[in-house]
């Protein structure tokens, strides 16, 4: 290992692991644990290191095996990547304490394959943030989807059927990610995405450009269950292994929005992509429906899980409007969106991932005088709630400002509105939640007695993690200048 | 003067966001908790006292915790509107300590460590929002300072607690959310900062269109200050146990609305561009038409808190009244009357709470002879409620005559009719109150028992009482202040 190829150790390392995992963990699961937290530890290590030079020397690039590119595949640590490197590696790590404690609960005898899968998982995020090459983002984006579709059907219940309809969906995603980046081979004769952005505007065929973009970008949308084309994602996270969900339900739909960012920025060039104003304000009206309608599914739900996914969704329409917006207060809002909202939705699924592990359900009806029963938990939860709601100085504040920035910038109103509408929709969401906790069952008249609930909290494997990713929600939210200024900006195309 | 950089408003807000800390753990010695929350208290009020001499030199303290947004940092800054806000507070927050000591004692409620844990945050909020260096940061404490109270307000956790609750939340969570948020970004989209500037950040640079709507979801965004018709939550929340109506919905809560108007108009819109827009008058009579039907609402209720709770909403439409008259004189009353009331109406509430500690009673018309029953509770209520009139010799005439002559020097007639109508509406609606309690006689036996409430009661309400006389004659400290909020 040296300070050149550093990075590809923080994938190597956890691949390894997820090897080692399934070889010796089918023997004793006593190996498992320290495999997963040492690998995922390093990689902490490891891309905290990396984020550190990039940010002091400039963006690194790799070429493996030595070929270089346009044939041989680079790998390209820029900013953006190496934000997202912590953000995968630090988000993999809280979640995997959490997941080790359900997981021995809900799939014994069954652990090693789970954490293979997890671990692969892992390491195919990894893959597609450091990727510079548009065909290696497609392999790897298969390896992350197929990683998910094994760990979902794990479930109980309904879950084979659920991860049945990812699969479907997530193939159709596949060929229309497919389709497009061999539309660009056919138009450019390289897969390099640098070369591409290089190589693109200089064709006279927009056309097939529009062709290949739209394609590229249906694929992901699907991938990242952009409204309309949500439909597989609640009942796939909800019916999931519950330590499952703590690691896919953060980085999946986050890390898609990613790519959406890393193929409009680099690979295809802002400039291409927001050629004809017409498409970008239609999508930008998408993503306020998406809001919208993600927020108003959510009030109808009975289960936490089931409310939450449909929140992803509506957060999901967040981030594609504000790369929509064209501006640099949209993108910068978008991006910081991403690393928020990971921690977020983290935040609230180690939540979910502790109660079920104490009572077995999150429905609303079971969540009555939960404060008195988990009160560190649902402090924690309430942290998280605030964040979605967006109150300062948690970190979900600040990404909501720059999109509404943005909104008002652009002139996108409908986009503002949505916002708002759907930050108070949050609002009534989780303060419904809290009033059933902390009023738990009234009794009739203006009786004061208390049902005494005896008080059970989450073991310590789930509530540390818990209440570190609490505390990273005010963290990341006072440092959302420095974050902005040294890596986000950097990522603002110029003219923007 | 340039502003010296010191950690010490950061201080003054700290001490008790992290006293919460020890409160919750001696949740099992009641004594030692109520030791922290007097000390707390007591070191706060220290602290910003310590600032005080500084800022009446006409200097300011600043300091700068995060840099989060381009140009708006979270930031302190410690001047002479804030220091008003913060001296009222944090006094006032040691009387009710020391007060709640005995009414949650006396009254044996549960779950007293919550209760006093939220108080410490809640005061630690409004602490920020006096120090707030500009509107963003303003706005972080101001959500905080909502948040916060929802355990105060909800604390008996029944079924009308709920719904208290449920409306406390739509109306002071929606309307920053709804309201300001959306202002604040559009103010700054077109100033490019928040900070707080004599004279406003806007002049030259908004249409008179803007501004209007400015104007408009700032005044009703601020939904503490509850002006009409968002106000239904301030009578709701009087299920909160009294210390807690006392404090937060006769002072910290409502003035943290107040106080964030004024800054609004005073140091981001500015008085001479609402001037030149013309604007001063739509607040003004958004002002009145709160004043006038509040206070007629107030004649009509029976429940003591319910009463006291609509008078607040007319009296803080009077302080947004003074400042939406623009003018010196006008505006030195909102900002005076701000202090005054809080003393005055915050005896009225300790009062409230003393009879109801006392004699289990709510309604005005079970208080009947009380008076000679509890003869220094019904004197302290006389005072108060005479200083919220705004009669000599107490401090609420020194506000409401400068008010009343901002009106008359603005020629402005419909204003004069407005304060003076509703200063007999005021006496109306408190007269009574004190005329049963000493003149009309029990009408049953069951009164014989009922005595002074616990002296944790007794004395913070007394020296509230004396503090509203005391300034009328020594109001220089408050008025010197107030001027150079003005930069006058």
């Amino acid at each position: 290992m040296n300070a050149t190829n550093l990075h590809l150790f923080v994938l190597v390392v956890p691949l390894l692991a997820a090897l080692a995992i399934n070889l010796l963990g089918r023997r004793s699961r006593q190996w498992i644990a320290p495999l997963v937290l040492g690998s995922l530890a390093f990689s902490v290590f490891g891309s905290v290191i990396i984020m550190a030079r990039v940010v002091e020397y400039g963006t690194l690039r790799y070429t493996v095996g030595n070929w270089q590119p346009p044939y041989g595949i680079e790998l390209v640590v820029d900013p953006l990547s190496a934000l997202m490197m912590v953000l995968i590696a630090v988000v993999a790590l809280l979640a995997s304490f959490s997941s080790l404690k359900s997981v021995e609960q809900e799939l014994p005898g069954r652990e090693h394959f789970f954490f293979t899968l997890y671990m692969i998982l892992i390491v195919g995020l990894f893959g597609l943030v450091l990727t510079g090459d548009a065909f290696n983002l497609y392999v790897l984006l298969e390896i992350t989807s197929i990683t998910t579709y094994g760990l979902i059907a794990m479930g109980k219940g309904r879950a084979a059927l659920s991860s049945f309809n990812y699969i479907i969906m997530g193939s159709i995603a596949a060929c229309f990610y497919l389709l497009g980046i061999g539309y660009i081979y056919i138009l450019t004769g390289t897969l390099n995405m640098a070369d591409i952005a290089r190589i693109l505007p200089t064709l006279n065929a927009p056309v097939a450009t529009a062709t290949a973009i739209a394609f590229v970008l249906v694929g992901l949308w699907i991938k990242m269950a952009f409204f309309p084309l949500h439909s597989w994602l609640p009942n796939a996270y909800s019916q999931a292994p519950t330590g499952a969900g703590t690691l896919i339900a953060p980085l999946m739909t986050k890390v898609t929005v990613y790519l959406m960012v890393r193929v409009i920025i680099t690979m295809y060039t802002p400039a291409l992509v927001f050629t004809h104003e017409w498409i970008a304000r239609g999508v930008v009206w998408a993503a306020s429906l998406a809001i919208i309608c993600g927020s108003v599914l959510a009030l109808g739900q009975k289960d936490l899980r089931r409310m939450l996914t449909y929140i992803i969704i509506a957060e999901v329409g967040y981030m594609v409007g504000g790369i929509f917006l064209a501006n640099a207060n949209g993108l910068t809002g978008s991006i910081l969106h991403i690393v928020n909202d990971a921690f977020m939705t983290l935040c609230l699924f180690l939540v979910v991932a502790a109660i079920i592990y104490r009572q077995g359900s999150v429905s609303l009806v079971s969540l009555r005088g939960i404060f008195r029963r988990m009160p560190i938990t649902m402090a924690a939860f309430t942290l998280g709630a605030f964040a979605m709601i967006g109150v300062p100085p948690t970190c979900g504040f600040f990404s909501k400002w720059y999109l509404i920035l943005g909104g008002i910038d652009g002139g996108h109103w409908e986009f503002v509105v949505a916002l708002i509408v759907s930050s108070l929709i949050n609002a009534v969401l989780f303060f419904r939640i809290i009033e059933l906790g902390y009023f738990g069952s009234l009794p009739d008249g203006d009786n004061q007695e208390h049902a005494i609930d005896e008080r059970r909290e989450a073991p310590w494997w789930m509530l540390s993690p818990l209440v570190l990713t609490a505390v990273i929600l005010i963290v990341v939210g006072l440092s959302t200048g420095p974050l902005v200024n040294n890596v986000i900006r950097l990522m603002i195309p110029v003219g923007f | 003067m340039t502003p010296i950089v010191s950690i010490w408003p950061l201080a003054a807000i700290l001490v008790s966001l992290l006293g919460a800390l020890p409160i919750i753990l001696s949740d099992r010695h009641p004594n030692l908790r109520e030791s922290w929350t007097i000390l707390i208290a007591l070191v706060k009020l220290m602290i910003v006292a310590s600032l005080l001499p500084w800022v009446l030199e006409g200097g300011s303290y600043v300091f700068t915790i995060a840099q989060v947004v381009p140009g708006v940092p979270i930031e302190l800054r410690v001047d002479a509107l804030g220091m008003i806000f913060a001296l009222v507070a944090s006094c006032l927050w040691l009387f009710t300590s020391i007060y709640s000591i005995g009414y949650m004692r006396a009254l044996d409620e549960h779950a007293q460590t919550r209760y006093f844990a939220s108080f410490a945050v809640a005061i630690s909020a409004t602490i920020g929002i006096a120090f707030a260096g500009n509107l963003l940061t303003l706005y972080l404490f101001y959500e905080v300072l909502s948040l916060s109270t929802y355990p105060l307000v909800t604390h008996k956790q029944n079924a009308e607690a709920r719904t208290s609750g449920r409306k406390y939340l739509t109306y002071i969570l929606g309307t920053s959310i709804g309201l300001v948020l959306p202002a604040m970004l559009i103010t700054y989209s077109i100033a490019g900062t928040l900070d707080f500037t004599t004279g406003g950040i806007l002049a030259g640079k908004a249409s008179p269109e803007i501004l209007a709507l400015l104007v408009v979801l700032f005044l009703f965004g601020f939904a503490k200050a509850g002006l009409m018709p968002f106000h239904g939550w301030l009578p709701a929340a009087m299920v909160a146990p009294t210390p807690v109506s006392s404090f937060l919905h006769g002072v910290a809560v409502v003035k943290a609305g107040v106080f964030a108007i004024f800054r609004v108009i005073f140091h981001i819109l500015g008085p001479e561009t609402l001037q030149s827009a013309d604007l001063g008058s739509l607040i003004t009579y958004i002002a009145s038409v709160t004043i006038l039907v509040a206070s007629l609402i107030a004649l009509t209720q029976d429940s003591m808190k319910r009463r006291l709770a609509y008078s607040t909403i007319g009296q803080l439409a009077y302080m947004v009244l003074g400042a939406g008259m623009l003018s010196a004189i006008g505006m030195l009353g909102g900002i005076m009357h701000l202090a005054m009331h809080a003393f005055g109406k915050i005896t009225l509430f300790f009062c409230a709470g003393a009879i109801y500690v006392a004699s289990k009673k709510k309604n005005i018309s079970q208080m009947d002879g009380l008076g000679r029953r509890m003869p220094i509770t019904y004197l302290a209520f006389f005072i108060g409620s005479l200083s919220i009139i705004g009669m000599p010799p107490l401090g609420g005439f020194i506000s409401k005559w400068n008010l009343l002559l901002g009106a008359v020097e603005g020629d402005q007639l419909v204003l004069i009719v407005v304060l003076l109508v509703s200063s007999l509406l005021n006496a109306a609606y408190f007269f009574p109150i004190v005329y049963r309690g000493f003149f009309v006689p029990a009408t049953d036996g069951e009164e014989e028992g009922i005595k002074e409430a616990p002296l944790f009661c007794l004395i913070p309400l007394s020296v509230t009482a004396l503090v509203s006389l005391a300034l009328f004659f020594f109001p220089d400290t408050l008025l010197r202040l107030a001027r150079m909020a003005l930069g006058s």
